[in-house]
């Protein structure tokens, strides 16, 4: 294990971006955090989490796909992807890391899209343990340890100091570059906030919420669960759960005309939308009941049931905070686990 | 700077035949820009057309794989895409990509086997890539019978393939019927689903359904209770597509997506899935 004092960090991030386009967690002026460009004096947020997950990272919110140029009855289709560079990608939160693993099963998987492979086999993550878990923090429900080892390098933050440690070659290397900020360090104090953190996540509210009665194989047994009714009854369809989620991924594919030719993008989409499987010959969901179930189905059974059992939900909470009618995913594991066990 | 091919970056394809098939079903002829076919596929497979600033839609390959030289893409006019393919003409330039989806398994479980195909209205489109595999290699397969039925004789889609090809084929036995009455057709009259009852088929047939939801529904009701098995019926699913590979969540239902999993279902699998298609 490597260390660096606090007070080093500012330099220490300076050398990683002349190097390395370098993503952190920066405060906003909204009052919460966003993964943003490194800037000179650009401070490491002390937010429990960013307001949205590194997804935008890999996955963009809207990202062009291809280029068409039209005259008279010819098409020409023109291949308009770009070489990505490596970039770093510094305090992503374990939870978001875990949602990293979840996209990378959808994304990289035959046939690999190859817009998002590019930017993550150019990436570097590196963690950073939580030791301040807020009341809408669940990640223990999805078997995440927010303290440990994960990503290519891990940081634990202390009062005073950064605590270093690799958990990849990649990540070793990355840390030999900053070897002259760090020192060496036992891992005392590092084990010391991790059980101080563990003793945290065992009071939180969330802590007893189980996810055993859910993964593949249950579409029986909560598909036509009479919770879905009440559940989904005031959801609003905003979509909002979906944008802020770390591990939706659906998209939609448009074609814009720029005047000058055709640009055809992709953009996120959300399952709560009611056009979302709107089609000529009708809409097999076709009230928002149907859409809510969609969601939480895909995430607790749908995903699981193709992914060897690894749940699509992390327990970042963001959905949790953001949801305008207080409806989430802790409320429907609750409602429909109690008693389909 | 080179990069792989990406399943969503297409390539063109060139209109060079468009034929009236009814009022509002065209089939389009599509090769590339130097003459050839696009792709190989297997019977039951879609591709993406698209249309570029219009948008890009799912369609299933109506020729049969056979065909070496060029697709053909029956097409409904009801959207956007459709709309202007309509009104595209021969020469027009449009994209394509694909392969995508599973097929019918037309050399596995097909082979030595009695079929019996039956439509509805633009419902014969994906069949009739399988039914002329099937015809291609007649020798590799039992009696073949074919029931289709539409709205009308001038909603019929491939009428003259019907009557000068299917029908005079040996051991091919095609049922045609219409919804209602009408001058110049001696036929039957009917739904689909009373007239497979009435025509009373051998249940050791392996079964091939396609057609509107609602069609779909009750002719499956129908040949269940005259004694065929799921296990041996299959159909082909359409929902809203974007992606094509299974990645951009719009064909999700359950833990399958039609557009990698599907579209071609075997009605028995049909039943492990939510009832959202």
């Amino acid at each position: 294990m490597r260390k660096c004092a606090l007070s080093v960090m500012p330099d220490l991030l300076r050398a990683v971006a002349e190097a390395t386009p370098l993503y952190l967690p920066v405060d906003t002026d909204k009052g919460d955090a966003l993964f943003t460009r490194w800037f000179e004096g650009a401070d490491w947020s002390g937010a429990c989490n960013t307001a949205r997950g590194p997804k935008d990272l890999f996955f963009p919110q809207t990202e062009d796909l291809v280029a068409f140029k039209t005259a008279g009855k010819t098409v020409e289709v023109l291949d308009i992807r770009r070489e990505q560079e490596d970039f770093v990608v510094f305090g992503v939160r374990p939870c978001d890391v875990k949602a990293i693993e979840v996209l990378d099963r959808v994304f990289l998987s035959e046939p690999v899209d190859s817009f998002y492979a590019a930017r993550r086999n150019h990436a570097l993550i590196v963690t950073a343990a939580c030791s301040r878990p807020t009341e809408t923090c669940f990640c223990g429900t999805f078997g995440i340890d927010p303290t440990a080892l994960c990503g290519d390098v891990t940081v634990w933050k202390t009062e005073d100091h950064v605590y270093w440690q690799a958990a990849t070659e990649q990540g070793e290397r990355f840390l030999a570059a900053l070897d002259g900020f760090l020192e060496d360090a036992d891992d005392t104090a590092v084990t010391a906030q991790r059980a101080q953190t563990a003793a945290l996540l065992s009071r939180l509210p969330l802590h007893s919420l189980r996810a055993d009665a859910f993964g593949g194989g249950k579409t029986e047994a909560f598909f036509d669960h009479p919770a879905w009714d009440t559940l989904s009854q005031s959801c609003l369809g905003c979509g909002t759960c979906t944008f802020v989620c770390p591990t939706c991924q659906c998209y939609d594919i448009k074609d814009f005309d720029t005047g000058h030719g055709v640009v055809r993008y992709r953009c996120w989409d959300s399952c709560m939308y009611s056009d979302f499987t709107k089609m000529a010959h009708g809409n097999p969901r076709l009230t928002q009941k149907e859409r809510f179930r969609q969601r939480f189905m895909h995430k607790l059974v749908y995903y699981p049931e193709n992914n060897d059992g690894l749940f699509s939900c992390v327990g970042c909470g963001r959905c949790l905070a953001k949801c305008p009618i207080s409806m989430n995913i802790a409320t429907v594991m609750n409602t429909l686990g109690g008693d389909a066990r | 700077m080179s990069f792989q091919p990406d399943s969503l970056i297409p390539q063109v394809g060139v209109i060079t035949d468009v034929r009236i098939d009814t009022p509002d079903i065209k089939t389009f002829r599509v090769v590339t820009p130097d003459g050839k076919k696009a792709f190989d596929h297997r019977p039951g497979q879609c591709a993406m057309l698209s249309v570029p600033g219009v948008g890009e839609a799912m369609f299933s390959i109506t020729s049969s794989p056979t065909n070496t030289e060029y697709m053909e893409f029956s097409i409904k006019k009801c959207g956007c895409v459709t709309d202007w393919l309509h009104q595209a003409e021969v020469g027009q330039q449009i994209t394509i990509r694909g392969p995508y989806g599973n097929p019918f398994p037309v050399d596995d479980v097909f082979a030595g086997r009695d079929l019996l195909f039956i439509a509805g209205g633009v419902g014969l489109a994906p069949l009739r890539s399988v039914i002329n595999y099937c015809r291609h290699y007649r020798d590799r397969y039992g009696k073949i019978d074919i029931v289709y039925g539409s709205r009308s004789k001038a909603d019929l889609l491939d009428y003259d393939e019907i009557l000068t090809d299917w029908e005079t084929d040996s051991g091919v036995n095609v049922h045609l019927t219409i919804d209602r009455e009408e001058v110049g057709w001696s036929g039957h009259v009917g739904f689909v689903p009373s007239f497979v009852k009435e025509l009373g088929f051998a249940t050791d047939k392996t079964v091939v359904l396609c057609g509107p939801p609602v069609m779909i529904k009750f002719t499956l009701e129908e040949l269940i209770a005259m004694g065929f098995d799921k296990t041996s019926v299959y159909t082909t699913l359409e929902l809203r597509m974007k992606c094509g590979i299974g990645k951009c969540g719009r064909c999700n239902v359950g833990s399958k997506y039609v557009c990698k999993d599907g579209p071609v279902f075997r009605c028995d699998e049909l039943d492990e899935l939510p009832d959202e298609y």
